[in-house]
């Protein structure tokens, strides 16, 4: 089983749509569904399935592969505006970090979320606060 | 040393003068040795903050992630190449370009309020009443020349004759802060070179400040000399080293000053490191020295020619390595050779070094070995 944290804390995962791997492109229809995204993967050959696709998922093998977040980032630069959730060994000090770069959600192992407690990640909830993009936009 | 940095940056201006960085990268010691690339001749000074999310950009996405000794910039980039990696940094900039909106004026004007110049003394100065003697060594060596010519830059020197590198006592670390309060502006720094430095001094308190020092034993006039070495902690105190540091540093010291040569030698960086990481610095050494493990003794071996400056060099290893009783010989061994050979005694070891070459040097460190070559 796994958990599904947002800033709202932990939750069940709810979803129960297909879940695609690369393969799958371009032999399914892949409107509505999940697509497992390698994390050594090209983003420019999803392109064309972004505005489709309603949830990547992108693993993260270990807390110190930071490419994730790079991907994040430039899907979401590429006008992804679905659900973007990290899966695997993200640590609750990076959760801003992810949601920085354009995660919507992380999902992490029963196993995790007993080490991480929900209060560690919550304490994240303002990633939105205290970026530094903010603090050096006079923009905001 | 912004040559051994994985990104390292230099001041710089364009030819419309305008304020900007030359940007540096992929340099770095430790088990891999490397000089850093220029990535960017200039980069204009508002673009820093893109420019760096484009080279960390890049690299997280192609850098090594399967061994952790790779995992540096300096292995990337010599993987990629300067040219592809430069391609890869331009493209990504466009993008964080594009997305960056620009500094904050207010944050920036808080920041540049908080490292603001002092507000200068303008008592002006008149020259010291005393001539010659330590006081003047002193000056000599530990003095660099300030923006405002009324005031000085003191470094004190940490490496007092046998004591170990970079230590200080509590009550010498109260000495310094209570000078720091009276002679300069509240403000003290501590430097790579395990030295600490008041950086605006008003020339008139020099021989007060001097006096305080000395009370202190904080006065030992030895900067940039070839007692003011860089020695990590070594076997005495790290856990990754793999021999001692500290007892080379202090050994060399008394010896040099046993000769009376340091002042005759003048400018000259030797640094020791008590394992291949590296955090004495070594390799950019003019004379670095490393400390390994050779079958439970430990043996040191010598790298000539390094050079921390804006022409930042790796030293290049001379030989076989030394036993710990070899070691101080072998040094004496290059600094007579350097003394012999240097054309004036302006010509400082490394600029000699780098005029000759290194044979002349090993020839000195390995005197049997030219022998056998000879026979």
């Amino acid at each position: 089983m796994s958990v599904i944290v947002t800033d709202d804390g932990f939750a069940p995962d709810t979803w129960d749509g297909r879940i695609l791997e690369m393969s799958d492109l371009t032999v399914s229809d892949t409107a509505g569904h999940a697509l497992n995204f390698p994390v050594d993967g090209d983003v420019e050959a999803l392109r064309e399935y972004l505005p489709r696709l309603a949830m990547i998922r992108i693993p993260f093998a270990s807390s110190a592969d930071g490419r994730g977040f790079s991907l994040a980032q430039r899907l979401r630069l590429m006008g992804f505006k679905g659900r973007l959730r990290a899966v695997g060994d993200i640590i609750s000090d990076q959760y801003r970090h992810a949601r920085r770069t354009g995660f919507s959600e992380i999902e992490i192992s029963d196993a995790m979320a007993a080490r991480q407690p929900e209060e560690h990640w919550r304490a994240a909830a303002g990633w939105a606060q205290n970026d530094y993009r903010k603090h050096l936009s006079a923009a905001g | 040393m912004t040559k051994a940095h994985d990104i390292g940056l230099r001041m710089v201006r364009d030819a419309q003068g305008a304020p900007g960085y030359e940007v540096i990268v992929g340099g770095g010691l430790g088990r891999t040795p490397m000089i850093g690339k220029v990535l960017r001749a200039f980069l204009p000074k508002d673009d820093l903050l893109p420019y760096m999310e484009a080279i960390l950009h890049v690299y997280n996405l192609i850098g090594r992630r399967d061994n952790k000794y790779k995992a540096r910039i300096k292995i990337t980039l010599h993987e990629t190449g300067i040219e592809e990696f430069r391609a890869l940094v331009d493209e990504a900039y466009i993008i964080k370009k594009a997305q960056f909106p620009g500094v904050d004026q207010d944050l920036l004007d808080r920041i540049t309020t908080s490292f603001a110049a002092p507000t200068y003394d303008t008592v002006p100065f008149t020259g010291h009443a005393v001539q010659g003697g330590a006081f003047a060594s002193w000056l000599d060596t530990n003095i660099t020349a300030h923006r405002n010519p009324d005031y000085a830059i003191v470094s004190i020197s940490m490496k007092p004759i046998g004591g170990t590198p970079g230590d200080a006592t509590s009550a010498q670390m109260r000495v310094m802060a209570d000078l720091a309060r009276v002679y300069g502006h509240d403000e003290l720094r501590i430097s790579h070179e395990q030295n600490v430095i008041l950086p605006h001094v008003h020339r008139r308190h020099l021989p007060d400040l001097y006096a305080a020092l000395k009370e202190a034993g904080l006065a030992t006039a030895n900067i940039g000399l070839i007692s003011d070495i860089i020695a990590c902690p070594g076997m005495d105190y790290c856990a990754l080293a793999t021999a001692r540091s500290i007892p080379i540093a202090q050994e060399i010291a008394r010896r040099f000053d046993a000769l009376k040569l340091e002042r005759d030698i003048g400018d000259l960086k030797i640094k020791i490191s008590g394992c291949i990481n590296a955090c004495g610095h070594h390799h950019v050494g003019h004379i670095g020295i490393l400390g390994l493990d050779r079958a439970g003794v430990e043996n040191y071996q010598i790298t000539l020619g390094g050079d921390a400056t804006e022409n930042a060099a790796i030293g290049t290893r001379a030989g076989p390595g030394f036993a710990a009783d070899e070691l101080i010989p072998a040094i004496e061994r290059i600094i007579d050779a350097y003394l012999t050979l240097r054309e004036t005694p302006d010509e400082r070891f490394i600029d000699a070094y780098n005029r000759l070459g290194a044979d002349p040097f090993k020839a000195a460190l390995y005197p049997q070995s030219d022998a056998q070559k000879a026979a």
